[in-house]
């Protein structure tokens, strides 16, 4: 039955081509445009660390003096060096990692190339286990070099064709700032997204080229990026970050799991009681402990801008329905004639009434591969963006499935008053009159 | 004219009349608010800096490795710098208009407040004022003996010792008009970082290089401190802008090779960067507003086609009762315009109640008044030409149709 509903709908499409055509334009507009959107949407709301993020946490504590103490407001976003290098020495978790960004100059040793500066990463060894960093050749570093302020450098994939052509480079020399590196490691291809270890860099830049300890990046006085918010009267000098009154630094800590997250936060309580007590902080304890999609949330990450944009599109998408179901009424009642002879002959309601859906699936279907198109011509045009994310913006498996569900869901419902309506033809009537 | 019959036949094709009616007032609805939203996103993109706008050049740069009498090399550069000719002013400085980063802090009114008033953004560096060519309208620009060396301020800093830190400042028209509304701002002192700084001067405009919010957008002071931090700008005559940066990137790696250049780049390109979110955005507004008004257009075509062919009896009838073909003509335009009439008054609501959802999720102001009568003409416009060629093709109905059997 299928198929001869099937070819009765193709007859009745290739009839009126103008209307079909129409249809068929209209819902493919609506799909590639909520599709465009949609796609841009769940690239960027995604989740950076799949299957790990629930056991990642930011721990954040409040250090500052009583000026401009509010009860319950939210604790600064980052930590200081001694609070950092505290929790990060008590190794209450399953890993931790202390880090900030900052940016090198690279002196290659490559004859007619130009020094130039690299994003770079001053971390601690658990960094690379803990956020699951892909290696390509080598390893990352451990406590003893995080300790000894080891001259030790990881570099990334991109840097490594730039610098050696692709070829393992570990155990090779870097030169930054005129201080000799070891390579010990090559990363191989990693772009979490967001970049949600340190936002101060942008919501969703690739990683940084250089990864560095940062013991040894303070004491070669490396430039550091971010943001510094200091209190009081301390400045934030470059000589004194260790002790300035100053936070510009992000910890992560992996537990096991939410029953750990209880017991953490405890400790983090108890820590700042005992720091209130040295006097370092002045506020009673206000520690927070959110997830890394929590931490994602707090931050807004999403920009406002894309939201926008689908809600933009799903109205846009849902003129398009307007416009189709009317199209589709048009042409479903201007076949009274001839669905009143089939009703005489004997079809059901319902059989009608299937007959019709058919046809306003094969619409959908139509519709939804003119809508992927135009998705695809869609996302092409949002990489040409200059934003941060733009270059992200690609479809996946489940976008391309929900692109055809979408597109044909929305047709049939959109064929479903006008079969109805049609349904309703009284078979006589529509006999007499011819 | 013939309304009534309009309606009565209207009645008999209540499901249609009611799409279209609705998809006009989606529409109507959609659109007022998209192009609400690109009148603001244009706003904000022709926001006046406050600096001279096509006469500067960014250039920014590091050394390598550690770097001894930084202020000697910077005193040195800047006096290379000025000989390029074409160059009318350099300063070494700590930020640009629009350039992302910035250095921020908390300004007080009184010494024991113990939250600050507001949050401003601090420009340093010598002459950056003459340099980014702000305009002053009340006393005067921070002058040579002003001035003291960044790094001496924050040795002081640490010390807490007030006698080395800057004691004047030049903040905006903006600024001023927030601390101290309506009142003149000049000798007037804010507390920074717990210091008192007298105001000495007022300029007009001068924007920070960040900010989320177009009312905050100038509050902004500038200290008198030599700073040396691998930021300078140039102003120069406009025409030749791009060879006055190509001559200064060659002096500058002449004079030390030992250096990267980060930046280098005419401020009408930080202009542009800062607000490529918002053009892309607009972009796509028209981009959506156009399609919506198409598809609407061709929904009306579709429709009213069928409508004529539907009523092709009807209208051969009527033809050989007397009608002209200008009657047949100007009976789908009138319903056109009735069926619009209604969608444009739903849409008007709809509209408001989206800028209200707006307002509320997006901190948009409130639609203007004068979005409606537009809004309104554009789509009976629209609606007209969409039914033209439907209408048309139903005054070329023939009288002997009436006497066809179908």
């Amino acid at each position: 039955m299928f198929g001869y509903y099937l070819d009765l709908a193709l007859r009745s499409l290739r009839r009126n081509k103008m209307l079909t055509a129409l249809m068929v334009l209209a819902i493919a507009l609506g799909i590639g445009a909520s599709m465009t959107t949609l796609t841009v949407l769940h690239v960027l709301s995604g989740d950076p660390m799949p299957g790990r993020s629930a056991t990642l946490f930011y721990p954040q504590l409040d250090p500052q003096d009583m000026d401009g103490y509010e009860p319950g407001k939210e604790p600064m976003q980052q930590v200081t060096w001694i609070d950092g290098m505290n929790l990060l020495h008590a190794k209450r978790g399953l890993r931790q990692a202390l880090m900030t960004g900052g940016a090198v100059p690279v002196q290659p040793a490559q004859s007619g190339m130009d020094p130039f500066y690299s994003d770079a990463r001053y971390t601690s060894n658990d960094f690379f286990a803990m956020f699951q960093v892909p290696f390509l050749y080598g390893r990352g570093w451990s406590e003893a070099d995080d300790n000894d302020k080891a001259r030790v450098v990881v570099i990334t994939r991109t840097l490594n064709e730039k610098l050696f052509a692709g070829k393992d480079s570990t155990g090779q020399t870097l030169r930054m700032g005129d201080t000799a590196f070891r390579i010990i490691g090559v990363l191989d291809s990693w772009r979490p997204n967001p970049h949600f270890y340190d936002m101060n860099m942008g919501n969703y830049v690739a990683s940084e080229d250089v990864f560095l300890p940062l013991t040894t990046a303070r004491e070669l006085r490396f430039d550091h990026n971010g943001s510094t918010d200091c209190w009081g009267t301390g400045g934030g000098d470059e000589e004194h970050m260790e002790t300035a009154p100053c936070v510009w630094l992000q910890f992560w800590v992996q537990l096991s799991g939410v029953s750990d997250a209880a017991t953490y936060k405890e400790f983090l309580v108890h820590y700042s009681q005992e720091q209130k007590a040295m006097g370092r902080f002045q506020r009673p304890p206000n520690v927070r402990l959110p997830t890394l999609m929590e931490w994602l949330d707090i931050n807004k990450v999403v920009p406002g801008d894309v939201r926008l944009q689908t809600w933009l599109a799903f109205g846009f998408l849902l003129v398009c329905l307007v416009n189709t179901i009317g199209l589709m009424l048009a042409k479903f009642l201007r076949r009274s004639g001839e669905l009143g002879v089939r009703r005489a002959l004997g079809a059901s309601k319902r059989e009608v009434f299937a007959q019709l859906l058919v046809e306003s699936g094969v619409i959908g279907l139509a519709g939804g591969m003119g809508g992927l198109l135009l998705a695809f011509l869609g996302l092409w045009l949002v990489r040409k963006q200059p934003s941060d994310y733009a270059a992200l913006a690609h479809l996946d498996m489940s976008m391309l499935l929900i692109t055809f569900l979408l597109a044909v869901g929305s047709s049939l419902l959109a064929g479903l008053l006008p079969a109805w309506r049609a349904c309703q033809i009284t078979p006589a009537l529509q006999l007499k009159s011819q | 004219m013939d309304i009534l019959p309009i309606l009565s036949t209207l009645r008999r094709h209540k499901i249609t009349a009611f799409l279209v009616i609705i998809e006009i007032a989606l529409t109507c609805a959609i659109v007022c608010n998209a192009v609400f939203l690109i009148n603001q996103r244009l706003d904000r993109m022709h926001m006046s800096s406050g600096v001279a706008e096509h006469e500067l050049l960014e250039i920014l740069f590091a050394d390598i490795g550690p770097n001894k009498n930084q202020k000697a090399r910077t005193e040195e550069d800047l006096a290379a710098l000025r000989q390029i000719p074409g160059v009318l002013q350099v300063s070494s400085a700590n930020q640009v208009p629009f350039g992302n980063s910035s250095w921020n802090g908390g300004i007080k009114l009184d010494r024991n407040q113990r939250v600050s008033t507001l949050n401003a953004t601090t420009y340093t560096g010598e002459n950056v004022l003459q340099t980014l060519g702000t305009q002053l309208v009340e006393g005067r620009n921070l002058q040579p003996d002003d001035y003291m060396d960044f790094d001496d301020v924050v040795r002081a800093a640490s010390v807490k010792d007030a006698k080395g830190i800057p004691k004047v400042t030049v903040i905006t028209q903006s600024l001023a008009q927030r601390l101290w509304p309506g009142q003149q701002p000049l000798g007037k002192v804010i507390f920074y970082a717990d210091y008192p700084m007298t105001v000495v001067g007022v300029v007009k405009h001068l924007v920070r290089p960040a900010f989320t919010d177009s009312a905050t957008a100038e509050f902004t002071m500038v200290l008198p401190m030599r700073i040396t931090q691998g930021l300078y700008i140039i102003r120069t005559d406009p025409n030749n802008r791009d060879a006055v940066l190509k001559a200064a990137v060659a002096k500058m790696k002449a004079i030390n090779p030992h250096r990267v250049i980060l930046k280098q780049r005419p401020w009408d390109e930080v202009r542009g960067n800062f607000f490529q979110n918002d053009r892309a955005m607009a972009g796509l507004l028209v981009g959506v507003c156009v399609a919506l008004l198409v598809v609407t257009a061709l929904g009306i075509v579709g429709l009213g086609s069928f409508w004529v062919a539907q009523r092709r009896r009807q209208i051969g009838v009527r033809r050989a009762l007397g009608a002209t073909r200008r009657n047949i003509l100007h009976y789908f335009q009138t319903e056109n315009f009735l069926l619009a009439t209604i969608g444009i008054a739903l849409g008007m609501v709809l509209a408001y109640g989206i800028n209200l959802m707006l307002m509320l999720h997006y901190e948009l102001p409130r639609l203007p008044a004068i979005y409606f009568p537009v809004g309104a003409l554009s789509l009976w416009v629209i609606g007209q030409l969409a039914v033209l060629g439907p209408a048309m093709r139903a005054a070329a109905v023939p009288p002997v149709v009436a006497t066809r059997s179908v």
